[in-house]
């Protein structure tokens, strides 16, 4: 069952990726964009990790990616050209892209022993309540990083006021 | 039926329930209809509907009929996939988050023996009131995507107003519900529920023992403009919008875009009755003794519920009819600058005598 879910939704995930990078109007990129948040959602609920995927969706799918589409949708904004890519992108992006690919596949061949053994994830429906677990977790052992990840939300929003602030 | 397996069971009669309960759902959409035609009929001192069928009765079927038969226009300009998502998004995300509303009291059913199933809830989730959030977010893009691919400079401005509307009023919304889950300690909403059953009816729920009913009426306030209903209306303000996002839309598809209007304010009133109102249980607690046995307690307390849900929805007519429509400046602050901040402090407020309790 959990395989099942896993080789849909992530063949759907990969398969609206690239959608994203292929299709030429902004809206539709922004909708497979959507796509894959959606099946990242239902990846994490398959692992156990259920608080996840409810914030995955309603942040990322439900209010980033409508801000997106709605920035769009205001500026109306038309077809794009496809281009052969930068520079950049051949010189370091590909590969920096494979070295981080190999990187990961070794750690997890690696440890695969060790993963399996530890308690990561869950099974489908065996009623963890782990958003106690997370919230004892953030607010004890990772309080640094939650707060100054707080103080750069809060950076950042200042910034945007006063990016938007009308000269006096 | 012994020689069925647990899973069998679970996925026959799941199988099941989602088939009764759709059906029930879009027969209440359908006569909400109906009930908001009367009401506002009687509110405005005339008959509303009253040919078809007794008292006008079989005027929903009529219509459905009706709408089923008419010509499925296309415009030529839109962006043909978008403009036959769209509907199709919007009536979806109304009818998903019925799936985690339970209805009535527990009520196990077993058909060999083993746990059985719990017949008034389609599926117990122990994240149930984050699901109903997320769906209601994934919605959006059902009235965004109407507007946009419609090619239509009103469907355009409706949706822009409509998503920007449900985008700020949703942080409203879901600040006003933390308050609830501080007390109950859980998002799983049966034990929402139970948490406000303690024998003593009425004085136990939320609103009236919880000392919720601040974040209530943020809740009901933020609710009202997350449906694009009166006062919030402004996304198909028809005096300066046509119709809003659904201009284009004719028969089947405009129909679908109204029964996922009705739908909300179902869902709507379901979390209200939920999470503020005690949901299945008794106003009279354990004052009035259980009669009749188990099947008549199961069918009282999905009495109870309806019954509650059938307020809400009185409750929202009855603003439409009466409420003038907001101007869109008013709109904004009021949701950024009233709502919210009031919605905080009432986290900090419950939060602060829970601990004081201990």
């Amino acid at each position: 069952m959990q395989l099942a879910v896993f080789i849909i939704f992530g063949v759907l995930a990969v398969a609206g990726a690239l959608n994203l990078l292929l299709q030429r109007h902004p809206i539709n990129s922004a909708l497979s964009l959507v796509v894959v948040m959606m099946s990242l959602a239902v990846l994490y609920w398959s692992l156990g990790a259920e608080f996840l995927a409810a914030a995955q969706v309603i942040v990322y799918s439900g209010a980033i990616m409508v801000l997106f589409v709605f920035v769009i949708m205001l500026l109306n904004a038309g077809e794009e050209k496809h281009t052969h890519g930068s520079r950049a992108a051949y010189s370091v992006g590909i590969p920096g892209a494979a070295a981080i690919f190999c990187l990961l596949s070794f750690v997890f061949l690696k440890e695969r022993s060790a993963l399996m053994s530890s308690n990561l994830g869950g099974d489908l429906g065996n009623g963890l309540d782990n958003i106690s677990t997370v919230s004892a977790m953030l607010f004890t052992k990772m309080l640094l990083p939650f707060e100054v990840t707080s103080i750069l939300i809060l950076v950042a929003i200042l910034g945007a006021v006063v990016l938007a602030r009308k000269e006096q | 039926m012994s020689h069925l397996s647990n899973f069998e069971v679970f996925l026959l009669l799941s199988v099941l329930k989602v088939a009764v309960v759709l059906v029930i759902t879009l027969m209440g959409v359908a006569y909400t209809v109906l009930l908001e035609r009367k009401l506002l009929g009687r509110i405005q001192n005339r008959w509303g509907p009253s040919r078809v069928g007794p008292y006008g009765l079989l005027q929903p079927l009529v219509d459905g009929a009706k709408l089923f038969l008419k010509e499925d226009l296309m415009p030529l300009a839109v962006e043909r996939p978008l403009f036959v998502l769209a509907p199709i998004i919007a009536l979806g995300c109304a009818l998903v988050s019925i799936a985690v509303v339970p209805f009535g009291a527990v009520t196990r059913v077993s058909l060999n023996g083993g746990p059985g199933v719990d017949l008034f809830q389609v599926a117990n989730v122990n994240i149930g009131l984050l699901v109903i959030l997320g769906v209601t977010s994934i919605g959006v893009y059902g009235i965004a995507l109407s507007g946009w691919s419609s090619n239509n400079k009103y469907s355009l401005l409706g949706s822009l107003r409509s998503t920007a509307q449900v985008v700020s009023y949703e942080l409203a919304l879901g600040l006003s519900l933390v308050g609830v889950v501080l007390r109950a300690g859980s998002l799983n909403l049966r034990t929402i529920v139970d948490s406000q059953s303690h024998g003593y009816g009425f004085l136990g729920w939320n609103f009236f023992g919880g000392f919720q009913f601040v974040a209530f009426f943020i809740y009901l306030m933020a609710a009202y403009a997350e449906t694009n209903r009166a006062p919030f209306d402004l996304p198909e303000a028809e005096t300066e919008l046509v119709a809003g996002y659904h201009t284009e839309y004719s028969s089947m598809k405009f129909a679908m875009f109204f029964m996922a209007e009705y739908g909300n304010m179902i869902t709507v009133s379901c979390v209200a009755t939920l999470l503020f109102f005690g949901g299945a249980s008794s106003p009279f607690g354990h004052l009035i003794p259980a009669l009749g046995g188990p099947v008549v307690q199961a069918i009282l307390s999905v009495f109870w519920f309806v019954a509650k849900v059938f307020g809400f929805l009185f409750l929202y007519i009855w603003v439409r009819s009466t409420l003038p429509r907001f101007r869109y400046d008013q709109l904004m602050s009021f949701g950024w600058k009233f709502l919210l901040p009031l919605a905080m402090a009432n986290i900090i407020v419950t939060s602060f005598l829970l601990a004081m309790r201990g």
